[in-house]
């Protein structure tokens, strides 16, 4: 009785949120209302017995999925109100095709039973005494595990996609490169001068430090051209200094 | 009756003893999926909202594999569901990487500028 009541409260919420998700006019409060969706999907889930299923729906779907949403929705600067302008154009072709479908699936199920004897045709009955969450291990690691290594491998080649999607090459960051820092010799970073007693340092040229270079440069413009760009900085300060 | 790794088999109908019967389930899927096509026939212009009705088809798909598997006793329904998740988040995680880097390049995610490849 407490089971059914809590099957048609999960169902309802599960309607309402699934149809406000596709309805809301702001695809954060989509995002949420799917994320309460998926939460009520496992209700029903554990109301069936499929216990491991209804933790890997909260914890890959609301924990990962929901939350990679999420981040798109926040990340991308987009004008949401401009994708809305369609919806009266395209509600009652969604609402026809939608008819089509309920139909079909009406006629469906009004010709539909199960076959007298399929207990005896199951791939792979559930067995007694075990809880749900071992039962789906043994399987799936004797029966199913090519197909589990087969997932393991669609979510590996997707987790490398999504990374080759993404990355980018920031041309502007200044990395360090250790080569180059080895190979500097004392010649082009250090000048020895001979400094007269009561000199200021404008009229020895001493160097300042330069600011450092607007432009972005490549690593070897960077580092080659260093001790080159150091020498022009000198002779500017020289003149400066001789003025 | 003795298959594999299974040594017993709990009685037809409704093996594991479910509150409802199976029709109440596939109700919830079925209006689910029409939930998710109307989705993405009613948010045609937003990618990201046609991205979550098909999560939301998915869903309605694993909803009926459970209720399935549960009502016969066959826990292959529930590997089958667990194998679909698998692939949901994979589609979800390459769509919205698409979805990235469709924005980097032309600053919008309008549908219906999508032309690249027309030539």
């Amino acid at each position: 009785m407490i089971a059914a009541i809590a099957f048609y409260v999960f169902a309802a919420v599960l309607i309402g949120s699934a149809a406000l998700v596709v309805s809301s006019r702001n695809p954060v409060h989509s995002v949420l209302f799917l994320i309460l969706a998926f939460f009520n999907a496992a209700g029903l889930f554990l109301l069936a017995g499929a216990e491991f299923l209804a933790m890997v729906l909260v914890i890959v779907y609301v924990g990962a999925v929901a939350v990679l949403f999420l981040f798109v929705v926040m990340m991308l600067d987009v004008n949401f109100d401009q994708m809305r302008e369609g919806v009266q154009r395209y509600a009652p072709i969604g609402a026809a095709v939608g008819a089509v479908l309920f139909l079909e699936l009406i006629v469906t199920v009004a010709g539909w039973q199960f076959v007298p004897n399929v207990t005896l045709h199951l791939a792979s009955a559930t067995p007694a005494g075990v809880t749900n969450t071992a039962a789906l291990g043994h399987l799936i690691y004797t029966d199913y595990i090519f197909l589990f290594q087969a997932a393991g491998l669609i979510l590996l080649v997707a987790m490398i996609g999504a990374i080759v999607l993404t990355h980018r090459e920031r041309g502007a960051s200044r990395r360090q490169n250790i080569g180059v820092q080895q190979a500097r010799t004392m010649a082009n970073t250090l000048e020895m001068m001979t400094v007269a007693i009561g000199a200021g340092s404008r009229q020895t040229g001493i160097l300042r430090p330069l600011p450092p270079p607007a432009r972005p440069l490549d690593d070897h413009d960077d580092h080659g051209h260093g001790g080159h760009d150091d020498g022009h900085g000198h002779d500017d300060h020289a003149h400066a200094g001789g003025h | 009756m003795t298959t594999g790794t299974v040594t017993t088999i709990t009685p037809m109908p409704g093996g594991i003893s479910m509150a409802v019967g199976v029709g109440h389930y596939l109700v919830v899927g079925a209006v689910l999926l029409l939930l998710g096509v109307f989705g993405i026939f009613l948010n045609r212009k937003n990618i990201i909202v046609i991205m979550m009705s098909i999560e939301l088809i998915l869903l309605a798909v694993n909803i009926n594999l459970v209720a399935f598997s549960a009502s016969l006793g066959d826990l292959a329904g529930q590997v089958l569901a667990m194998f679909v998740l698998t692939v949901a988040a994979a589609e979800a995680a390459i769509g919205l990487a698409i979805v990235v880097v469709y924005f980097r390049n032309r600053g919008s995610i309008q549908v219906e500028d999508v032309g690249l490849m027309k030539g």
